[in-house]
């Protein structure tokens, strides 16, 4: 039984589908991504599964515990972070810490103890005794990550987590998230973020006007579309005579020669290298590289969804 | 024991956060005290006792609404708000901590007046045992009231153009200054929907023997329209907050 079950899920705000039936699965300490670009459904699906909105049709399973009915046994369980950071902005980071542990009904001790871990592990701990409003967005995104995770929970929930966030933030956030999946949470994230969804994510979702256009592993994502498979070698000195030769030794390939003493091979099916590094031998080609040329999620991505990568590179309201 | 862990200390963040904040404490002190002085001014003597009840009515009346609104409205506009929504612990527990704090700061906004009257008056013959309930009563409907007007309310400036809306009619419908029987005819039964009528009627009896009903029927009448105004707002709220 998959730890997240999300069932013909859908929402509608008047005339508007926020999110048009979709379901899906999330196993257990998984990073499942939603990856989609602005007003796709997103925030409208976390706000669902997290019992924050009504779901117009659907269910939404979680650990075994039934959302719709049950909210507040599942939100026991569950950390969130919303897609804006919003925590009490007159508090310090330690006491916003505190004061969401005890709305998870920690004791005093466990929520000091647990808050000076946090601040600790977020690198936060000089920022401890300031208030929330003069942190910095970096800062302020991570005392809110902080937060989510102050009880322990078994999933957490990420809306856009790096949106608007410096690199080197950025890159301590998603380090975070890789680490709590070792430690065994589940964490479902939303993201605009190609190359985040691609480098964390054990499965990714791709969602469009609402609806899921394709999901699974980012391997199973890349095979959804037929692209060539490539090739490239840097050899040592060649001519277009062994290119020549290459390609019509191994049936279907073509072989094409780059500037740069290098060539690449391309196939329709998986290429095994050690009959042609052979051949490369035998020629008496030296060969110091071998890389196979993947097509990237970006280009599955578009293809699949007939949307421009370029949309969903746009920060929400301009370069913010 | 969550409940009642998170139930404190969501008390304790609104009593140090708002209620204890400057302005806050000055708008509850302040407005109370210069509505005292003024009348103290006016009618100097012996009708303070006749006075007083009106002007605790009217303290915790606007310590209430004022800070309800706030509180919650402005938690809403920064999106914290939602932190109480998500957190394991019923939406009655999380509403009563709200309420909680402003109602304790009505009851003590309501000893403003008493205390600067007491240097003018004997009080020693207030029934203080009718008038302590009964302030605990106003406090609670009117705290509710100001509930129902930040469900509505989207920004902490329509929240308090919407309790003034409120505020101002019922002070002068409730029987605080005018009494009841003194109102226009049409008037009158407008008087009897409104709990603050209740309550200023039971401290009138508690001050001066000057109530119209009795205390039974008042706290009677008070403890429905706090049942029946904490279950419209949950409603309200279900409707309302969780979309
Ligand atoms: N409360 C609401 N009332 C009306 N329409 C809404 C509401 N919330 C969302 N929508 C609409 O639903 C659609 C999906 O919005 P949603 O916020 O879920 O998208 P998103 O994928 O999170 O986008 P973003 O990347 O901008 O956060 C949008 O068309 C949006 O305008
Ligand atoms: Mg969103």
């Amino acid at each position: 039984m998959a730890f997240v079950r999300v069932s013909n899920l859908k929402k509608t705000y008047g005339d508007v589908t926020a999110v048009d039936d979709i379901s899906f699965d999330i196993q257990k300490g998984e990073i499942f991504g939603f990856l989609g670009p602005n007003g796709a459904g997103k925030t409208s699906t976390v706000n669902m599964m997290i019992g924050l909105s009504r779901p117009t049709a659907g269910d939404v399973v979680i650990d075994g515990i039934d959302v719709r009915r049950k909210p507040k046994q599942a939100q026991a369980i569950m950390g969130i972070v919303a897609d804006e950071s919003n925590l009490y902005k007159d508090m310090d980071g330690f006491e916003n810490l505190c004061f969401c542990a005890a709305l998870y009904g920690m004791r005093k001790e466990e929520r000091e103890l647990r808050a000076r871990q946090l601040l600790e592990q977020f690198r936060l701990k000089e920022a401890g005794r300031r208030p929330f409003k003069a942190y910095s967005k970096g800062m302020r995104r991570k005392l809110t990550i902080a937060a989510a995770l102050i009880h322990s929970p078994r999933i957490l929930f990420l809306d856009e987590p790096t949106t608007g966030i410096d690199v080197e933030s950025s890159r301590q956030i998603r380090e975070m998230i890789v680490k709590l999946k070792e430690q065994g949470t589940t964490v479902f994230l939303t993201t605009h973020h190609i190359e985040e969804a691609e480098r964390i994510c054990d499965r990714i979702a791709f969602i469009a006007k609402g609806q899921i256009v394709a999901s699974g592993t980012v391997a199973e994502l890349m095979q959804r579309i037929s692209l060539d498979r490539a090739i490239h070698f840097v050899t040592g000195i060649q001519d277009d005579e062994f290119a020549f030769e290459l390609q019509k030794n191994f049936e279907g390939s073509q072989v094409e020669r780059k500037s740069d003493h290098s060539l690449v091979m391309r196939l329709q099916e998986r290429l095994e290298l050690f009959p042609v590094m052979e051949f490369f031998h035998h020629h008496g080609v030296a060969v110091y590289e071998a890389k196979e040329l993947r097509p990237s999620l970006e280009d599955v991505f578009v293809r699949l969804t007939g949307i421009e990568s370029s949309i969903l590179k746009k920060e929400k309201g301009g370069g913010k | 024991m969550t409940s009642l862990i998170a139930y404190w200390n969501i008390l304790k963040k609104d009593v140090k956060y708002y209620y204890l904040k400057p302005p806050n404490i000055s708008w509850g002190i302040i407005f109370p005290l210069s509505w005292t002085l003024m009348q103290l001014i006016r009618s100097p003597g012996g009708s303070i006792l006749e006075l007083l009840p009106g002007l605790i009515s009217m303290s915790v009346l606007f310590g209430t609404t004022s800070m309800l609104a706030v509180t919650i409205t402005f938690e809403r506009s920064d999106r914290s708000f939602e932190r109480l929504l998500l957190a394991p612990i019923s939406l009655h527990t999380m509403v009563l901590a709200k309420i909680s704090g402003a109602i304790v700061f009505g009851i003590l906004n309501a000893f403003v007046p008493v205390f600067f009257a007491s240097f003018f008056v004997h009080l020693h013959e207030v029934d203080w045992k009718l008038v302590l309930p009964a302030v605990l009563m106003i406090a609670v409907t009117s705290t509710l009231l100001g509930l129902l007007i930040a469900v509505t309310a989207k920004q902490v400036f329509e929240a308090q153009t919407f309790s003034n809306l409120f505020r101002f009619p019922m002070l002068f419908l409730s029987g605080l200054f005018i009494p009841i029987k003194d109102l226009p005819r049409f008037l009158q039964p407008i008087a009897y929907c409104i709990p603050l009528t209740y309550g200023t009627d039971v401290i009138k009896g508690a001050f001066i023997g000057a109530n119209v009903l009795s205390p039974m029927l008042s706290f009677g009448a008070l403890s429905a329209f706090a049942i029946g105004l904490f279950i419209i707002s949950l409603k309200n709220i279900h409707k309302k907050w969780i979309l």
